[in-house]
């Protein structure tokens, strides 16, 4: 198997199962190839048959309304036929292994499959599975897993970043919240670091940082005030609810009050820093109601951005 | 090698091929790159009233899956209504007709023109579908083995190539 087992013998992308190790041309392939797609909403027929006879298979493992709904609202533009298995109310529950899904699922003739589960790796082991029984013609796309990673996610937000800002190795970006618990974040700084911007920020509680979190190269703030300090972007992270009752923090009246995103903390970052964040939102919790609704939030845009990308991802994968 | 031709000759023959047939509905629309080009010469030249259009034809072409999704691509811009227009699709070279087949499908997900040409500057034969030029001032005859491709340097002029496949 290759060192990077989502690159095929000619350097050339298979599967999206994380951004760590992706190199940067391949990032900024996938960033270019998303512009085109960009504009196929705004035709009167909002299709293009890239992937026409294809069967794209959602396979989410847990819940998600909204990144489910996207990677199939792209898929369709690409015309492919979409299967979603909503896999908590089906096989699993009778007792069938993950494999034995894939394998199935394998049998139908599927090209590709997107997946998202709690336990982190599971897609690579499906990559790896097909790969090791003759079947690595069907791509794998990771839609999140566990807390490892959510690449289409990270490369959405890139997306995003360089339409508004333009150049990556000029920028501060400070990313704000549940770091601990978030795949989001972590495709983030391994994107945002690959593709050369010079200082990544992270904020949040003692309580929500990862261990050695700087050797991913970021730099580490307690106080957000002094994180967001000349940022020119600023990527919120939900806090999930089953956190907010925890040992781990006090209580969301408490969050807000210190990670909470008000106008009056934004307006230490930069006069024209965005403020991201990958929803679905918290108000009154990581985000004030001021500020997401505010003029410098791009968070609708990214929802938009985010079906481009996918079908850039998935356009790419199936081509190579 | 035969003698290529020389292509501004090749863009003036082409617009006073066309020039008859220009109406006040007369909207172009170029192919990625080379038709852009022949485009954006014939819409100043033949004065088009409707704002030029270009194509990128690469999410219809049907050899997708043997070259891939190529990044970098421009998008695709249609900015008139297509619905009922008078369309002249323009390209620099007409071979196996494929391009123009994608052209077609693409515009036909913008609306339902009501006539649709195809002009361009050099048909070199080849056809593997039932396609043929409406506006064309030059035939030339080349070996499979060699494409033809429409360069543009640095001062906007326009130039034949032959390349070894």
């Amino acid at each position: 198997m290759n060192r990077n087992p989502q690159l095929n013998q000619h350097g050339e992308l298979q599967h999206l199962l994380t951004i760590e190790g992706l190199p940067r041309e391949i990032i900024a392939a996938i960033l270019d190839a998303a512009a085109p797609f960009t504009e196929v909403a705004e035709r009167e027929v909002k299709k293009v048959p890239l992937l026409r006879g294809k069967s794209v298979f959602n396979l989410f493992f847990e819940n998600s309304t909204r990144t489910r709904t996207t990677f199939e609202i792209a898929a369709k533009r690409l015309s492919a036929d979409v299967i979603n298995l909503n896999i908590n109310t089906s096989s699993t529950t009778k007792g069938e292994t993950l494999l034995d899904t894939v394998d199935n699922l394998a049998a139908m003739q599927a090209d590709m499959f997107i997946v998202r589960h709690a336990a982190s790796g599971a897609p690579f082991l499906i990559a790896q599975h097909l790969a090791a029984t003759g079947r690595d013609h069907i791509r794998v796309v990771n839609a999140g897993d566990g807390r490892h990673a959510h690449p289409t996610q990270g490369l959405l937000d890139m997306f995003t970043i360089r339409h508004y800002k333009k150049d990556f190795t000029k920028l501060t970006v400070a990313i704000v919240g549940d770091v601990l618990h978030s795949r989001v974040a972590r495709s983030q700084i391994h994107a945002l670091t690959t593709l050369g911007v010079p200082e990544v920020r992270v904020i949040a509680p003692k309580t929500l940082l990862p261990t050695q979190v700087e050797r991913m190269g970021v730099r580490v703030f307690n106080d957000m005030r002094e994180g967001l300090r000349g940022a020119d972007v600023v990527m919120m992270l939900r806090l999930q609810n089953e956190r907010m009752n925890g040992a781990l923090l006090p209580s969301p009246q408490e969050y807000f009050k210190y990670y909470g995103l008000t106008p009056e903390k934004l307006d230490l970052a930069k006069p024209d820093a965005i403020v991201m964040h990958p929803g679905p939102m918290n108000r009154g919790v990581e985000i004030d109601s001021a500020v997401a609704d505010g003029g410098q939030a791009v968070i609708l845009p990214q929802v938009t951005f985010g079906i481009a990308v996918r079908m850039a991802v998935m356009s790419m994968l199936a081509g190579n | 090698m035969p003698t290529l031709p020389s292509a501004p000759e090749l863009c003036r023959r082409l617009a006073e091929l066309m020039r008859p047939h220009v109406t006040p509905a007369t909207a172009l629309v170029g192919i990625h790159t080379g038709g852009v080009w022949v485009a954006e010469w014939l819409h100043k030249e033949l004065g088009i009233a409707p704002p030029l259009g270009s194509m990128n034809v690469s999410f219809y072409r049907d050899d997708y899956h043997q070259r891939g999704l190529h990044a970098g691509r421009k998008p695709s811009a249609i900015p008139f209504d297509v619905a009922d227009a008078h369309i002249v699709i323009v390209d620099d070279v007409l071979y196996t007709g494929r391009t123009i087949r994608a052209a077609l499908n693409e515009l036909f997900d913008y609306g339902r023109p009501a006539k649709v040409e195809l002009a361009v500057l050099v048909d070199r034969g080849g056809r593997e579908l039932p396609i043929a030029a409406t506006y064309c001032p030059h035939l030339l005859s080349l070996p499979a083995a060699q494409s033809l491709n429409l360069e543009r340097d640095a001062d906007g002029s326009l130039e034949f190539t032959v390349v070894e496949k």
